[in-house]
């Protein structure tokens, strides 16, 4: 390979100068002349009938320009899309409501909608509204829904929404033949994503009577659901999304979108719309709550032969990416394992609590919370070494996805990441505290990154080389914090042979640039990196051709590089870029081009027994940490943690890194603090004073180990490394915790309470 | 009508005289004059995203009356360029990669502004409890505390 000039260089991000100066104007930080402010009136209960709205006290308060309700909304009903083109059906496409209509299935539901002149005269025309609701007894626990009888949630007749299946080999004949059999539930709480930016936007109408929308947003391509609300053509709604404050999946359904657009829509006037935290704690998605449980046998020496386990999600209110999400768990639920007999059924059930969809890791977090919490009890059973029943039972170069049983072809670095993560950890440290006992714990797994292969997943991308050498992309790319932008900056710059500082890219506009797709799914180094750098090498072929001309070489024998065209292992014959620039444009040569790329394509797999290729790769990864656990006040401080993922090819080694830390200490809050409480569907959790988040003076000391094996789908050999960074880091705490004080914390968090609880069955009760 | 009473205040220097509303926030008093790099993450004081320095103190904006700025000196984030040791601490924070989504970094910035201010020699222990009341989503704060301690660092050589 070439020796990379940018690629691969720990280099500012392109937005971070602007961010750091207070420069960069994010959703909220932009305003219009004549702006209303809107406010959504949400269900006080979770369940109740609507037997009437009267708006009219509302309406008469001055200063307010729209009252709205479901009636107002010209398809208060459509689907829920993440921005796919594919047809998938097949039960994916759960009902999208834009407003509570006769029914209400969760507390925080959008109930109407208000527009007015300043944000106090909003919210007193929203306590205006006169709801008569008539509650009714509602479901909040997802087994209890399941059960025949249940009260419904929804308008079906059952609140199962999805029912997946997966399996091979024999599962009796598995279990049959182990000498070891461990079964066990295991149980992960509802979590919020927590970004600091909230969810909102301004949204006006343009003088092309288009409804532009400004927000921050992972899927721009909502504007085509946006406009099939207002029965609008797709072309007459613009998204402009702007840099996010944080997304996590968050942002990856319709937040505020379409309020905003009715309300600009009906007052023909800008509207703003944010959610306050408590608004976005209560009202929108979380993660899902899983119930897990697992049967897994093996041999005496540790091999693994059967697995076997039943999941069970809470998708809340609406199904929103509930299906998906549970899918990604099936595949995921026998973690990195090679196991010859394998079964897993899921079931999605609605309950009227708030509605749960993507949250970094997809599905991924909860499964791995229990494999591999088992495969350590197995270790401890067997008086195997954590690290060496991995090692045995992992996947390796060649071996399949034992639900799926997807080959893997490329470099499957678990044996390395796992070892490398455990050694890390050094030498113990010691502590004085005489009530502290200090543990170790392991955990490994793998992600996919791209989306599901039926989704047919595309991403385009725009670049021009300008006449004085400088660079323009456009990049329909959203960019959540991530570095999604700066990181399709540096591929062009590597490849066109200009300095960063030479490159202006333009983003997230679904008018003017072109599709990149979603961010989501850990897609977008993958699928826009390869558009971005498909379109650079199309221009830099061009150059190269015209420079091979004009200095009468063979075009194999030029490389570009610092502004120039070098004739390769010559460094003193070349050409300026600008000259080359100058003939090409001088010739009517194209220094523009617009590339897509396409992910591989499969069909729907069969539900009941998904096999074959779901995802075009995975990232593998392992996590280690040693924590003391204090048995007086049952308080977990994790002391070091490692990271160690095989990324492919580190295009910037800042962010990736960044990626890991932050998805390590997002991890360790899932393990150790965050909580979001529902009693009967109220939140009880409502703001960050009760629903904690790591601080600075949580974290541990982090290490991130990078392993470069080349073996990616990505530009340069790169893997996906967002959401798998966070995906395993929770039961590597909860094995440390048993590690210490030999308890196993079967409940995430694992919160003090329940460490001290734990321990005192364990030493009274002798377990 | 909400009341509304006059007020006066530097702002990075500049002078504003303006009125502001009963009960009114300084961090929305702030953003309702275009001040819009200060940003607000609760509104209750819990994650320090909205952080400004008022006469040389780091305080929580969205928690602070308007009125309780009346004839103080604030600073935000793009007041710090003029500063030498704010410059440095937003070239640190590019640097060290400390900035994801960066929605944070405003405040983060003045929170460690105020502290490198008052405490030459942190240690890296010390700078994580300094930031600890300001949240911050993305980086794990890893960057961040390497950004600050970067910069005290350098500090302690230069004297
Ligand atoms: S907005 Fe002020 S502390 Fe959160
Ligand atoms: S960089 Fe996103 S919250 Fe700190």
């Amino acid at each position: 390979m070439s020796e990379f000039k940018i690629v691969g260089k720990p280099i500012p991000r392109e937005d971070a100068r602007a961010k750091a100066k207070g420069e960069l104007k994010y959703a909220d930080d932009f305003s219009l002349p004549g702006m209303l402010y809107g406010k959504v009136l949400h269900s006080k209960y979770p369940a109740a009938k609507i037997i009437s709205i009267d708006t009219t006290k509302a309406k008469q308060l001055p200063g307010v320009h729209a009252v709205l309700t479901a009636r107002d909304v010209p398809h208060n009903e459509t689907i829920t899309r993440f921005g796919q083109s594919a047809e998938v059906g097949k039960g994916f496409e759960g009902l999208y409501r834009v407003l509570a209509d006769k029914k209400v299935r969760f507390r925080g539901e959008a109930v109407a909608l208000v527009a007015a002149d300043t944000e106090e005269i909003a919210e007193e025309a929203a306590a205006l509204i006169e709801v008569n609701y008539e509650p009714l007894p509602g479901v909040f626990d997802p087994v209890e829904a399941m059960k025949p009888g249940a009260y419904l949630v929804g308008e079906g007749d059952s609140n199962i929404i999805c029912k997946f299946g997966c399996s091979q080999g024999d599962i009796k004949k598995g279990f049959a033949e182990a000498e070891v059999i461990i079964e066990d539930t295991y149980q992960v709480p509802f979590v919020d994503h927590a970004y600091l930016e909230t969810e909102g936007g301004v949204a006006w109408i343009d003088e092309k009577e288009v409804i532009n929308i400004r927000v921050g947003s992972q899927v721009i391509e909502h504007f085509r659901d946006v406009a099939e609300v207002l029965g609008l053509p797709h072309n007459q709604v613009r998204y402009i999304g702007t840099m996010m404050g944080g997304g996590f999946g968050g942002k990856e359904d319709i937040t505020v979108e379409t309020y905003l657009a009715l309300l600009t829509w009906k007052t023909k006037k800008p509207v703003r719309l944010f959610y306050t935290r408590e608004e976005s704690i209560l009202c929108h998605s979380k993660r899902h709550p899983f119930i897990m449980h697992y049967k897994v046998g093996a041999k005496k020496d540790g091999r693994l032969v059967a697995l076997e386990a039943e999941l069970i999600s809470d998708a809340g209110a609406y199904p929103y990416l509930s299906p998906w999400v549970n899918l990604y768990a099936t595949v995921n639920a026998a973690g990195p394992y090679c196991i010859p007999n394998v079964k897993i059924n899921t079931y999605c059930v609605l309950t009227n609590n708030t509605f749960t969809s993507a949250n970094r890791g997809f599905g991924a977090p909860q499964p791995n919370v229990a494999y591999e919490s088992l495969m350590d009890e197995l270790a401890y059973k067997l008086k195997i070494d954590p690290l060496e029943i991995r090692r045995k039972n992992c996947i390796t170069t060649g071996k399949s996805l034992s639900t799926t049983g997807q080959v893997f072809n490329t470099y499957v670095a678990l044996p390395e990441v796992a070892e490398k993560a455990w050694k890390a950890l050094g030498e113990t440290k010691k502590v004085e505290d005489k009530n502290k006992r200090i543990g170790r714990g392991l955990a490994i797994g793998l992600m996919s990154y791209g989306r599901m292969t039926f989704l047919h997943d595309t991403s385009r991308c725009y670049v021009r080389l300008e006449s004085d050498g400088s660079v323009l992309i456009r990049s329909g790319i959203p960019d959540l914090g991530g570095g999604q932008v700066s990181l399709l900056c540096q591929i062009a710059a590597e490849e066109l042979g200009v300095p960063m500082s030479k490159i202006r890219i333009y983003y997230s506009d679904t008018a003017l640039t072109p599709l990149a797709g979603t961010t989501t799914a850990t897609r977008q180094t993958y699928m826009s990196g390869n558009a971005t750098l498909k379109a650079a090498r199309e221009i830099k072929k061009r150059i190269i051709q015209k420079a091979a001309e004009m200095m009468n070489v063979n075009p194999e024998k030029l490389v570009i590089g610092e502004e120039k065209i070098i004739v390769k292992y010559d460094s003193a014959q070349y050409l300026p870029l600008l000259e080359v620039i100058k003939a090409c444009n001088t010739e009517g040569i194209e220094l523009f081009c617009e590339a897509q790329f396409k992910g591989p394509f499969t069909m729907v797999p069969d539900l009941s027994n998904i096999r074959g290729t779901i995802f075009p790769d995975f990232t593998f990864g392992a996590q280690a940490v040693e924590i003391s656990v204090d048995i007086e006040t049952g308080q977990v401080e994790v002391l070091k943690l490692v990271t160690c993922y095989d990324v492919g090819k580190a295009i910037n080694p800042l962010s990736v890194e960044g990626q890991m830390e932050g998805g390590s200490i997002y991890g360790m809050g899932y393990a150790l603090m965050e909580e979001v409480v529902m009693e009967k569907g109220v939140t009880l959790t409502p703001s960050f004073s009760e629903y904690i988040i790591p601080t600075a003076a949580d974290v541990p000391e982090v290490e991130a180990i990078l392993v470069e094996s080349g073996g990616g789908l990505g530009p340069y050999g790169a893997k996906g490394i967002g959401e798998p960074s966070c995906s395993i880091i929770a039961p590597a705490i909860l094995n440390a915790i048993y590690d210490a004080v030999g308890v196993r914390i079967k409940s995430l968090p694992a919160t003090p309470e329940k460490i001290i609880r734990a321990l005192k069955k364990h030493y009274f009760e002798g377990r | 009508m909400m009341e509304e009473y006059p007020i006066e205040l530097t702002i990075n220097g500049e002078k504003i005289v303006s009125t502001a509303k009963a009960e009114e926030s300084l961090l929305r008093f702030l953003r309702r004059h275009g001040f819009y790099e200060v940003k607000g993450g609760c509104e209750k004081g819990d994650c320090g995203t909205c952080t400004v320095i008022m006469n040389g103190k780091a305080i929580k904006s969205c928690i602070t009356l308007a009125g309780q700025a009346n004839g103080k000196e604030i600073l935000t984030v793009r007041g710090l360029e003029k500063e030498e040791s704010g410059r440095k601490l937003q070239e640190s924070f590019v640097q060290h990669g400390a900035i994801q989504c960066g929605f944070c970094t405003a405040g983060m910035l003045m929170t460690a502004k105020a502290y490198l201010d008052e405490n030459h020699q942190p240690n890296k222990v010390e700078i994580r409890k300094a930031i600890s009341g300001n949240l911050c989503r993305c980086t794990g704060y890893k960057k961040i505390v390497e950004a600050i301690y970067a910069v005290a660092e350098e500090n302690q050589k230069s004297k």
